[in-house]
């Protein structure tokens, strides 16, 4: 098992999204965050004084994934998410030690898989092809 | 209802052209009645007029809570708009128990709202054989004289235009300013400050005496307020702004100055657009009279005066800084707003967009010279929006006034005319009524700053409740509690005293 955190650029989300339905990862947790990487800080003015926006917004998304969703979550997110502009962001790659599902006690493997996984998938693969 | 009222018209209209060509004793008391019954009408006309137009103003109230509102901060953003709000009723109850009295105590007749003259007592000082209005002296709580329906009117619009001074001094002291302080300072505006320019203008006081004793033009003629309302509010924020100090981490140790971008631009604009759109009442509403039909006139030249001051901002922005600033066009609407409303009945169309136009690039430079060379912090550009521009618009009458409009104000015969036109002296009284303006209600303004201090124990909030922002501190109330992280302390307590939401215990029935 592992934990995948993935630092993408806010307005390509959507196509994130819908490429990990396609793989089959259907755990997501996002958030807006603000960060710092190789872009070049922006220059504003507000009311005749100079603003610095140092911190750009970016959505941050956590996936628990099992071994065998290790790769195709990763190719999913480097298709949707690249515009081959700095500031595209980052995916993180970490080993995780335990995952419980707190409404059953279910555990691991078993408890990262989402139960509506199969559905989600199907749909999400059903929409691509229109 | 409605149809019988229409059907009196018909007849009152029908009347004098029916019996024009029979003549006759009969006829003629006819016709009598006929003009008695037009007359009253116009009166009618008059009273509803004064009266809408003072309700434009007062929801002008809602545009500046949210101008001030969207240029501040979010934590301050309860704070912000609640001195908005209250400073309607609290300064209203001090105008309505003293500062009436005290502006329209001495008016004399209310000529278009029927002629009623029993607020006729002006305390006056007599100098050189001429009487100089200081401060008027009936109609306190509105009782007595003053207990009949042409006051009554008079007040609620010259209540609403008071309720605009008080409203400007919340904008400039901003994130920092205790709610006790703004309370208490805003019964003095209501009471006192705002009153007694008003009279010195509006309430026949010595600044409108300055034609009839000393030659001066027409006085200090100022239409709807330039300087009355947007300049006596610029001058108390100047004043306190100045006295309260700058917000923490507006200026750097070096001396440079750092922006502190308002958390809502769309409610900004929204708010000057509802300010725009009660300044038609504001300015057409100050004929006291619907039968006037300069308020076509009046009605554009606002409308034009605005338009260019936001035009000329936006574009000495964009070319000054690259990009045209949303706030700054803002206030240069305002701007050019604030600088017709002394002239908008006495000039062209032309002079109408020129003033305004003028006013658009003033309030950009005033707010850079106020925020970096005087240091004076104030956050939304009160100052500059009404105090400079304020001081612009009489200005700008006195310059451009060009002789078609105002025969007989305060008491002198002919249309005013600026020094374009050919009175020069006009020029001189408008900068009279400036200069009275800034040392007078400059003057009382700090009095009533240094009083209100005393009262409240000083006007700062902690500077621990500055970072943290006044609206938990002083308020009791975020203005937006689900984006703040302090929601989460509240949920963490609920958890704390119990266990799961299935391990949750019924709340216990009342017996």
């Amino acid at each position: 098992m592992k934990l995948i955190t993935a630092v993408v650029r806010p307005e390509r989300l959507a196509q994130v999204k819908a490429a990990l339905f396609r793989a089959g990862v259907t755990g997501i947790t996002i958030n807006r965050v603000s960060g710092h990487g190789g872009e070049v800080e922006l220059q504003e003015h507000y009311r005749g004084r100079t603003v610095v926006l140092e911190f750009r917004e970016k959505v941050r998304l956590e996936m628990a994934v099992s071994e065998p969703f290790v790769e195709p979550t990763i190719k999913a997110i480097l298709t949707s998410a690249r515009t081959g502009h700095v500031g595209d962001g980052k995916i993180f790659v970490q080993p995780l030690e335990r995952v419980i599902r707190i409404r059953t006690g279910e555990v691991d493997t078993a408890a990262v898989t989402a139960v509506t996984a199969d559905a989600v998938q199907k749909q999400a693969l059903k929409e691509a092809k229109l | 209802m409605r149809r019988s009222v229409g059907l009196g018209l018909l007849m009152t209209l029908a009347c004098p052209l029916a019996l024009a060509g029979q003549g006759g004793p009969a006829a003629d008391s006819l016709a009598k009645a006929a003009n008695a019954a037009s007359a009253a009408n116009t009166v009618a006309i008059n009273f509803v007029w004064t009266l809408v137009a003072g309700f434009l103003v007062m929801f002008m109230q809602a545009g500046f809570a949210m101008v001030e509102t969207g240029f501040t901060r979010a934590k301050n953003a309860a704070h912000t708009i609640t001195m908005n709000f209250m400073v309607y009723g609290i300064a209203m109850l001090a105008y309505w128990v003293v500062g009436f009295a005290l502006q329209a105590g001495g008016v004399g007749a209310l000529g278009t709202l029927g002629g009623y003259d029993k607020l006729a007592h002006e305390v006056s000082l007599t100098i050189a054989g001429k009487e100089w209005g200081l401060f008027g002296g009936t109609g306190f709580f509105l009782t007595g004289v003053a207990y009949t329906a042409p006051v009554f009117a008079y007040f609620l619009f010259q209540m609403v235009f008071m309720d605009t001074a008080a409203t400007i001094p919340t904008g400039a002291l901003a994130e920092r300013w205790k709610f006790s302080a703004f309370a208490v300072f805003s019964v003095f505006v209501g009471a006192f400050i705002y009153p007694i320019y008003a009279n010195w203008t509006w309430g026949g006081g010595w600044l409108a005496m300055l034609g009839k004793n000393l030659g001066l033009g027409h006085g200090h003629v100022d239409f709807a307020g330039s300087s009355v309302v947007h300049m006596t509010g610029g001058v108390m924020a100047f004043v306190t702004a100045a006295l309260l100090g700058p917000r923490r981490g507006k200026y750097n140790a070096d001396g440079s100055v750092n922006a502190i971008p308002g958390h809502n631009i769309p409610m900004a604009l929204i708010g000057t657009f509802i300010l725009a759109f009660g300044w038609f009442g504001f300015n057409a509403g100050s004929t006291l009279a619907g039968s006037d039909l300069r308020i076509g006139v009046i009605a554009t030249n606002t409308m034009l005066a605005g338009a260019a001051g936001g035009v000329t901002s936006m574009l000495y922005m964009w070319f000054k800084y690259g990009k045209p600033d949303p706030s700054m066009m803002a206030n240069g609407t305002l701007a050019g707003l604030v600088a017709i409303t002394a002239p908008c009945a006495f000039v062209t169309a032309p002079s109408a967009v020129l003033i305004g136009g003028i006013a658009g690039v003033l309030v950009c430079v005033a707010v850079f010279f106020i925020d970096g060379k005087l240091r004076i912090d104030d956050p939304v550009g009160a100052i500059s929006v009404h105090g400079v521009n304020g001081l612009w618009g009489i200005l700008a009458l006195g310059l451009l006034a060009d002789g078609t409009y105002g025969d007989g104000w305060n008491g002198v015969n002919g249309a005013v005319r600026g020094l374009f036109y050919g009175d020069a002296s006009q020029f001189a009284a408008q900068l009279i009524g400036g200069v009275a303006n800034f040392v007078g209600v400059g003057a009382m303004a700090f009095v009533a700053y240094k009083v209100t201090a005393f009262v409240v124990g000083g006007h700062r909030v902690a500077p621990e409740v500055e970072e943290l922002g006044l609206d938990l501190p002083e308020m009791g109330a975020l203005a937006y509690p689900d984006t703040q992280e302090i929601s989460s302390a509240v949920i963490l307590s609920e958890t704390a005293s119990g266990g799961g939401i299935g391990q949750l215990e019924p709340e216990p029935e009342a017996v």
